[in-house]
């Protein structure tokens, strides 16, 4: 029996990924393929439906598009779509429209995972194939906005909707239905001593008006205070879209307020994130709490280098990179403490768990040990409650130890009782620091500069900032012994003829991207912003609050941020080239396996961290008022 | 197919399918032809989207049932929204007579193809139980009723004659009801063309390369997805499909 269909197979083998593929295996697709037409302007796909094919555009037009109704993209003859909802949770991602009269050839699923098992370049190209366009989009949408759009406050599209607490229901409903919007936020009478802005009290959505309104039959004059959800979880507008999402998720919100500076600036949607979801370490960070015992967490560890190498593969910069690595980061420390809880039971005392360096300042790379510390409640009593603690972080740190976060070499962990330490023991200690400094009693303590809240009253990590941020702001005694440590690593600049290479014996030929470039660039870069009272964390955000803040000469912001991004990509690609050779990664580049491009480029970037450090030392001398 | 100049009235009128079926049933004497009339059959006022289909093409000798054969078979069993490759059958048969040098040329299969090609009786059950049950699906339904029956008398004695949805005609009704207009024969337009080709190609269907029994079949079972989705809808009774 001749069972071959020629006609359908003929057509695979013009078009990738078939094209690669063995005659008989293409066959054997043909034989497997089901049929169907649509008329133009008919649905192919609608978003949220179950799928369970993989389509190729045999003839006519598809347009694809974003859950927004934006659209994504227009196919033609040849095209596969439908991947991505299979490759997810077999929902459709985007939504499908046959724009032409339009036949489509369904690879049925159990075929497609056979295809994808047995042929890497057909995973590959499914794979990639999709996040080539998402790229695409997203970048053609970053010309207008930088390169941060993965923070939260480019989802916000409008100004919040507001009333006060004393409003009725009714006026609720209506400024809701005249703004079409399906919630709004209940706003406090009296600003806020801290911010000076009037406090979010609670957010109403449509369902609270028909669950806790219409449905209980309250009248219309019911205050909108008496049925808000009283909201206290909010988003810094600095938050990235992983962690609304999270938050979002985890927290089952479907509207969470963003606030800056206190001020709400707007309201974030579920809906609003779906669509910038960046596959795969959002892929990667959804497993991780799912995960039930910290063995598991060890083998999907494995995961975090794979979706390092494919963001570098992908052209992601370094900014995207260290966040998305330190919300992954993060997120093994919150489920490794949500595990420890579970086995240990409810802390006794409040507490919150910190994240410090380049975790913080989501600048984490694939190469990098834990730095950690808790903020106790101010009840908190050693004896008590000390065991509870020592046993937490204990678990913690050994379990994102076998994660792959080596423990500290300075010992800067929670399992150090020295870093475990109240709200007001830990503002007394920075006081300490500030006030007392000393090059050599902050060459330690330099890395408690950048701090994260990760696990419980994250909110304390916030106080402590702000108490830092106070504190430190003009102290030029405290400055410049921070500026002093922060010329301790010079960048390797012996080398008008050539770099200087490490001495350390074991790199000889080598140097350290790291310890002579990104850090020392972090370093100077935190003098900078301490000076401004910046709050934010990342090198690159201090950097643009530094250039806004004008204390730096024209042009020399710009330039460090160009060697800071230079110097932290060639890290990065030399640790993905790494693991794709299967190598462990480090921070150590050999000069001869660089280009001349990189290398002429890394001496620029270099000279201008010199410079830098030039001006750094000038600018905060401890004589100057 | 090599059927274009032989459009006949058959059609002209409408038989009542449920009795013939049920009169068939009563009636047959072979076993085979027994069971297959057993079966059952979609109730005329079944809506199309609730049917079963399957496309059937057959190649032959010639044009002429009386003396001429089947030389292939291809089907393909689908629905409104999905044709299903994976059970397409297709069946080289052995027409025993001489093939003509024209009939290779369209149809491809040859002398050497058919020596070892089974006899048409070898194929009957097979063939039989991939239609029971669905509702049959040609392009010009004459070849394949006619060659189907035929085959049938020579082997089993009796004959066979089922309602089939015909592609061909659906094109018919819409482009060659009614006279041309003055202005179309002033103009010297030709009428539309019903081949398949062509009414897959006004439907926006791709070029298939035609006369091979399998390709055709399922090229015919694309045409009537685009018909339904285009002049008829979900909801249509097959019976306003079938003859």
């Amino acid at each position: 029996m001749e069972a071959e269909q020629i006609e359908i197979a003929t057509f695979l083998a013009q078009y990738a990924p078939f094209d690669a593929m063995p005659e008989e295996v293409v066959a054997e697709v043909a034989t497997s393929i089901e049929i169907s037409y649509y008329r133009a302007g008919t649905d192919i796909f609608a978003y949220g439906d179950e799928i369970h094919d993989l389509a190729i555009l045999r003839s006519g037009a598809v347009e694809l598009f974003r859950r927004n109704g934006t659209l994504y993209n227009r196919i033609s003859e040849g095209d596969i779509f439908g991947q991505m909802g299979l490759l997810m949770n077999n929902r459709v991602r985007m939504p499908a429209k046959a724009i032409e009269d339009t036949l489509i050839y369904f690879i049925p699923e159990a075929m497609f995972n056979r295809l994808f098992d047995d042929f890497e370049h057909f995973a590959d190209f499914v794979e990639v194939e999709d996040r080539t366009r998402l790229r695409q989009a997203v970048s053609s949408h970053n010309e207008a906005n930088d390169l941060t759009t993965s923070k939260v406050k480019k989802l916000i599209i409008r100004d919040p909707v507001m009333i006060s607490s004393t409003d009725s229901v009714q006026h609720a409903a209506q400024v809701m239905s005249q703004e079409t919007v399906s919630s709004i936020l209940v706003m406090g009478d009296e600003p806020d001593p801290d911010t000076g802005f009037k406090p979010v009290l609670g957010i109403i959505t449509d369902r609270d008006l028909r669950n806790r309104v219409l449905a209980e039959g309250l009248p219309y004059e019911t205050p909108v205070q008496e049925i808000m959800s009283p909201q206290l979880i909010t988003l810094d507008h600095n938050a990235y879209i992983f962690e609304a999402m999270l938050t979002i998720l985890r927290s089952n919100l479907h509207h969470v307020p963003v606030l800056q500076h206190g001020k709400p600036i707007g309201v974030v949607a579920l809906s609003d994130i779906a669509r910038y979801e960046s596959q795969n370490s959002l892929f990667l960070v959804a497993s991780i709490f799912r995960q039930q015992s910290v063995d598991d967490l060890v083998i999907l560890s494995q995961q975090v280098k794979d979706c390092f190498v494919r963001m570098v593969n992908e052209d992601a910069n370094s900014h995207m990179i260290g966040s998305a690595l330190s919300v992954i980061g993060r997120s093994f420390k919150q489920r490794l403490l949500e595990l420890a809880e579970e086995e240990l039971g409810e802390p006794p005392v409040p507490y919150c768990f910190l994240a410090m360096g380049s975790m913080a300042r989501d600048e984490q790379l694939i190469v990098t040990d834990q730095d950690n510390a808790i903020i106790l409640d101010d009840s908190y009593e050693h004896s008590e409650h000390n065991a509870y603690f020592e046993a937490l972080s204990k678990r913690v740190s050994d379990g994102l130890n076998a994660c792959g976060y080596t423990y500290c070499t300075g010992n800067i962990m929670a399992t150090n009782p020295e870093w475990r330490k109240t709200l007001k023991e830990w503002e007394q200690c920075f006081a300490d620091w500030i006030d007392n400094p000393s090059p050599r009693s902050l060459l330690d303590s330099n890395i408690f500069f950048d701090l994260d809240g990760v696990h419980g009253r994250t909110n304390w990590a916030e106080q402590l900032k702000a108490f830092i941020g106070r504190r430190a702001r003009r102290n030029n005694r405290f400055l410049a012994a921070m500026a002093r440590n922060a010329l301790n690593r010079t960048p390797p600049l012996g080398f008008f003829k050539d770099f200087v290479m490490e001495q350390d014996g074991r790199h000889n030929n080598s140097i350290n991207l790291k310890r002579r470039g990104t850090a020392p660039l972090a370093d100077l870069i935190r003098v900078h912003s301490l000076a401004i009272d910046s709050r934010s964390q990342n090198s690159f955000e201090r950097l643009d609050d530094i250039i806004e803040s004008g204390i730096l000469p024209k042009g020399r912001g710009p330039d460090l941020r160009d060697a800071m991004e230079f110097i932290s990509m060639v890290r990065i690609r030399h640790q993905a080239l790494d693991i794709e050779a299967g190598r462990e990664p480090d921070n150590n580049i050999e000069p001869e396996n660089l280009s001349d491009f990189e290398r002429r480029n890394l001496k620029d970037a270099f000279q201008i961290l010199s410079n830098a450090q030039k001006f750094l030392k000038f600018r905060y001398q401890p004589n100057r008022s | 197919m090599l059927h274009f100049d032989l459009r006949k009235k058959e059609d002209a009128d409408h038989v009542d399918w449920r009795a013939m079926l049920e009169t068939k049933r009563e009636t047959v004497q072979h076993e085979t032809l027994q069971a297959f009339y057993q079966q059952g059959w979609v109730s005329p006022d079944t809506s199309v989207s609730q049917v079963s289909f399957v496309a059937l093409d057959f190649e032959t000798t010639g044009l002429d049932s009386q003396q001429d054969a089947i030389v292939s078979i291809g089907l393909v069993p689908f629905t409104l929204n999905r044709i299903r490759c994976q059970h397409a059958q297709h069946w080289i048969v052995n027409p025993n007579r001489p093939l003509a040098e024209s009939s290779i040329v369209i149809h491809g299969i040859t002398h050497s193809d058919i020596v070892n090609a089974p006899d048409f009786s070898h194929v009957i059950e097979p063939l039989l139980s991939a239609l029971a049950g669905s509702v049959v699906v040609v392009h010009y339904r004459r070849i394949e009723r006619e060659f189907l029956d035929r085959a049938f008398k020579q082997r089993l004695g009796e004959g066979i004659i089922f309602p089939m949805v015909d592609t061909m005609e659906l094109e018919a009704r819409k482009h060659r009801s009614g006279k041309r207009s003055f202005m179309d024969w002033i103009a010297r337009r030709p009428p539309e063309s019903i081949r398949l080709a062509d009414s897959r190609h006004r439907y926006h269907l791709p070029f298939y390369q035609s006369h091979h029994a399998l390709t055709d079949a399922m090229a015919t079972a694309e045409l009537l997805q685009a018909q339904i989705a285009h002049d008829f809808s979900p909801d249509t009774p097959i019976s306003e499909l079938w003859r």
